[in-house]
């Protein structure tokens, strides 16, 4: 493989300089880099960051490959600045057994555009009765650490509480969507003022906040880590903190959708806007977006949920629950969170890159931006401003809400390992 | 300029006046050997119905044929629909058949919404109840059924309901009459107060332009109609309340109760009653309870919404806020 | 009531009167005379105005009636905006009210009554209305102007005046009820807007 020299990049948004790739890794950071026998990118003006991470994506294969597959899903990965992608088990069949991990894992790699990271099921099909063979898939060339149902809450607290004490055995831990499903039967969006006026089943912010509170207890007692997936409301941003003075080992995620869109969206009716967990309010919002910026909560997670046109163009309540993501995510945290003063890009790379990688265990993600480190890296245009255009999608889902928004942002070039899977905006 | 009529909430003042005046003169067409205008001649409406209910089927049905329109009634049981088609394809069918018009009951809150919104078909829509949003056309119903005993047939041609207390109970939270009547009434200058057990009531209330009582004994003596709303008996499974017995007792109007209204007041029901839970068969029966001149009334708003929305080359009705962009 | 052919109220500057409050008077006891005459009596005569102003006509001629004949004479109103041949050339239009005396009008001289008689369009949809509502012995029709230019073949039976009109010009009626005065007005239209 090549040199590669990245000339004049502002690395993690800071002073100009020349970073130079040599094969798989990073040769030399510094100024005035020799450019002789290199490719050389003229990157002035724009942020070189480590490759991101995203700790919750939805692949679709095996199973649905009509709104997903692993070559689709990487290559919008990539797309996004993305290096490293952890596949969520809710496919068909479940990832809950060694063989459909592996199967996975060995379609990230053959295609090459990002490294993909099964997730395992904490139980069978996820239906939350039985532990799946966490070890099995812990034990597989996919060397599963992280296990999450996503898509349905493990409720049954006996069940919950062994899955957070078994994975300890291999430092695994467990991601919880947590979502009360009593109180959440046949929920339809966030419940309150717009819920109340659309006639639509409301969602409350306790169905999420109790199980964060009640896993929070449980990590604590049986000291293990939990992850909490797409954390949603400003009463979730204070159990946490409150988790966290404690001293409990938690850690938590939000997503881009969440820290930009509230619920009066939903007055459309439009489907596109229908996710779980539900948009919510604008304090909500502001309290992510906070919680974010001062570490309660750790890092950005796309929970890219790819769906075929027409489970979304329908009425609401027929319509399935899920956005992209992975194209936009670093557009609506410079929107969100840059470009609002509440994080420097040093902090994006923190929360989409080196702490998503540390709680997935993503070896060689994550890292400085510094020699010797493998050359996982994302090169962004941050002055560039433009409406989204999904049509220029690589996923071959559509589902996003942001079409036709103005975003600012662009990711313009990714590396893997060295390799360019981006160039220019085009995939490779 | 608004061609659907989706939500009682969409309807200004005056749209709402014109299309109750508009109802009185459409029932005097009902006092005629010929019960029939020329008005629509030509043009097809369809009753789309996803949801079983022959009353308003019925009720739109009645509206449509007197004014001469083409009628065409699907409905999508045993259909195409129940077989997996969807909502879009259902419609676009329908108007490639050159439909002008599209009355459709939901079973999904905000369904007529986007059948009226994205862009798949043409025609007008009027959402005949839409899951637990909005019933626009009850709400109308109401209101003239107010204006009239309230007001007067002649004296509240151009009123308002300006003033005038009406209280609705029951189960607030999965009503879509409930929602259409608080906003329409509101609108009309009435003052409106809920009464219902805490758990029917949702959450978000506090937004609505209305008062909310957990009382009834205390708001009967103040108000000049009170609405009672079905109870469904399968609310008692999913604890909104312990017992039907219970809910009677508490929210229920019986004779003893209704002897607490004012003189004047009336007792209104959008049907079908349940005799013994939120009714007894006293009041349902007496000469108070409108429930009987509410169904006559339904036909001759739906005629006036269906003239102003379908008479002209643009409709008549101004409403603006539905529609997207 | 023909407001949508002569759809632009001229000034009061630029309009002449053709009429009075004394000759409106005048020819409207002229016709309930006529009336009498001719319907021997009036003994089974309704006089159904066309809102807005032939309303007020209709009930002016009934009063003049009731002095001629010693009796009551039914009098109520016929709105023609649902039978209208051009409903779908514009936004539906407000209704007006319908009011058929008591007795009705199966087996009676019906005798419509309007202000203008201009295409004749107005007077073919109150005929169709007439006949959802009963089957009278015989339909006439009174008017306050004739001003010409028929599209239908329909002619009045009472004229209060003739008056020949350009299509350029416009006819106004204005009446106490409903305008403060009683006049005629003729007016030129002005040109494209």
């Amino acid at each position: 493989m090549s040199k590669i020299l990245i000339r004049g990049a502002k690395v993690l948004g800071g002073e100009p300089q020349d970073v130079l790739i040599d094969g798989e890794t990073i040769a030399e950071v510094g100024t005035d880099l020799s450019a002789e026998g290199a490719e050389v990118v003229e990157a002035a003006g724009k942020v070189l960051l480590p490759g991101l991470v995203d700790l919750h994506t939805h692949l679709r294969e095996p199973g649905r490959e009509d709104s997903e597959t692993v070559l689709t899903g990487t290559r919008a990965a990539a797309s996004g600045g993305y290096t490293a992608v952890f596949a969520m088990a809710n496919t068909f069949p479940v990832a809950d057994t060694a063989g459909v991990v592996e199967q996975v894992w060995r379609l990230g790699r053959e295609h090459g555009y990002c490294d993909v990271r099964p997730i395992g099921a904490v139980t069978v099909g996820l239906e939350g009765k039985k532990l799946a063979e966490l070890g099995a898939m812990h034990e597989s060339a996919a060397g599963v650490t992280v296990f999450s149902d996503d898509g349905k809450c493990v409720d049954d607290a006996v069940i919950m509480r062994r899955a957070l004490e078994y994975v300890k055995a291999f430092d695994g831990v467990v991601a919880q969507h947590a979502q009360e499903p009593r109180l959440t039967e046949g929920a339809q969006m966030n419940e309150g003022v717009v819920s109340a006026e659309l006639g639509l089943g409301g969602w409350p912010a306790v169905a999420e906040e109790s199980i964060i509170a009640r896993d929070v207890l449980l990590a604590e007692h049986v000291g293990s880590r939990v992850h909490i997936c797409h954390l949603s409301t400003a009463g979730s941003v204070e159990i946490v903190r409150w988790a966290k003075s404690r001293g409990i080992r938690v850690t938590a995620e939000v997503t881009p959708h969440h820290l930009l869109l509230t619920d009066e969206l939903v007055r459309t009716y439009n489907p596109v806007y229908k996710v779980n967990p539900p948009l919510r309010t604008e304090r909500d919002v502001m309290a992510l977006r906070e919680a974010l910026a001062d570490g309660t909560i750790d890092i950005v997670a796309t929970d890219h949920a790819p769906h075929p046109h027409e489970d979304k163009d329908c009425e609401w309540a027929a319509a399935a629950m899920g956005m992209v993501g992975l194209e936009t995510a670093l557009s609506v945290v410079q929107e969100t969170m840059v470009d609002t003063g509440l994080l420097d890009w040093a902090g994006v790379a923190d929360r989409m890159s080196v702490k998503p990688a540390r709680i997935g265990q993503a070896t060689g993600h994550g890292r400085p931006v510094s020699a010797g480190e493998p050359a996982n890296l994302t090169l962004v245009d941050t002055a560039y401003r433009g409406p989204v255009d999904p049509a220029r999608f690589a996923s071959r889902s559509r589902n996003t809400p942001y079409e036709g928004r103005e975003l600012p942002g662009r990711v313009t070039h990714t590396w893997l390992r060295g390799k360019a899977t981006l160039v220019d905006g085009k995939l490779t | 300029m608004q061609r659907h009529l989706i939500s009682a909430a969409d309807l200004t003042r005056d749209d709402a006046v014109l299309i109750l005046d508009t109802a009185e003169e459409m029932s005097r067409v009902a006092d005629r050997p010929i019960k029939k205008l020329p008005t629509l001649r030509g043009r097809t409406v369809v009753n789309l119905f996803f949801e079983d209910s022959t009353r308003t089927r019925i009720s739109f049905e009645a509206a449509e044929k007197r004014l001469s329109a083409d009628v065409i009634n699907f409905s999508a049981k045993g259909s195409s629909v129940s077989k997996g088609e969807s909502l879009k394809d259902t419609a676009q069918t329908l108007e490639a058949m050159g439909v002008d018009a599209v009355v459709i009951r939901h079973g999904a809150s905000g369904a007529p919404y986007r059948l009226a919104n994205s862009g798949w078909i043409d025609a007008a829509v009027i959402n005949a109840g839409d899951g637990t949003h909005q019933h626009p056309t009850q709400a109308l119903l109401d209101a003239f059924t107010l204006r009239r005993r309230l007001v007067g047939r002649d004296a509240g041609l151009g009123q308002d309901l300006s003033g005038k207390r009406i209280t609705i109970v029951g189960d607030v939270l999965h009503s879509r009459v409930a929602r259409s009547n608080v906003d329409l009434l509101h609108t009309l200058g009435a003052e409106v107060t809920l009464v219902a057990p805490p758990t029917l009531v949702p959450v978000g209330v506090e937004s609505w332009p209305c008062a909310v009582s957990y009382d009834l004994d205390s708001t009967l003596p103040k108000c000049d109609a009170v609405m009672m709303l079905r109870v469904q008996r399968e609310r008692m499974n999913a604890a909104f309340f312990p017992t039907e017995r219970e809910y009677s007792r508490r929210y229920g109007l019986d004779g003893d109760r209704m002897a607490r209204l004012p003189e004047h007041a009336i007792v209104m029901h959008p049907g079908p009653m349940v005799r013994g839970m939120e009714i007894t068969a006293e009041v349902a029966d007496s000469g108070r309870c409108t429930a009987v001149e509410q169904v006559a009334n339904g036909v001759s708003i739906r005629m006036a919404v269906l003239y102003l929305l379908l008479g002209g080359n643009e409709p008549a009705v101004t409403h603006s806020r539905t529609e997207e962009k | 009531m023909d407001t949508h052919d002569t759809p632009v109220h001229p000034q009061a500057s630029d309009a002449r009167p053709v009429l009075e409050g004394p000759d409106i008077a005048r020819v409207l006891t002229r016709i309930a005379h006529e009336i009498v005459e001719r319907a021997k009596g009036a003994d089974d005569v309704v006089l159904l105005g066309i809102p807005t102003r032939g309303v007020f006509l209709a009930r002016r001629l009934a009063a003049k009636l009731a002095q001629i004949t010693d009796r009551e004479i039914p009098v109520g109103s016929l709105d023609i905006t649902m039978y209208r041949d051009d409903l779908r050339m514009h936004p539906p239009r407000a209704l007006a009210r319908t009011e058929i005396p008591g007795d009705g009008i199966d087996g009676k001289l019906v005798v419509l009554v309007d202000d203008v008689l201009f295409s004749g369009r107005t007077i073919r949809a109150a005929l169709d209305a007439l006949n959802d509502i009963g089957r009278p012995r015989a339909v006439q029709l009174a008017v306050l102007v004739d001003r010409g230019h028929r599209e239908l073949p329909i002619r009045a039976d009472y004229v209060g005046k003739n008056l020949p009109t350009s299509l350029r010009e416009t006819v106004k009626v204005q009446l106490a009820e409903e305008d403060g005065r009683d006049t005629v007005l003729l007016g030129a239209k002005p040109a494209a807007q």
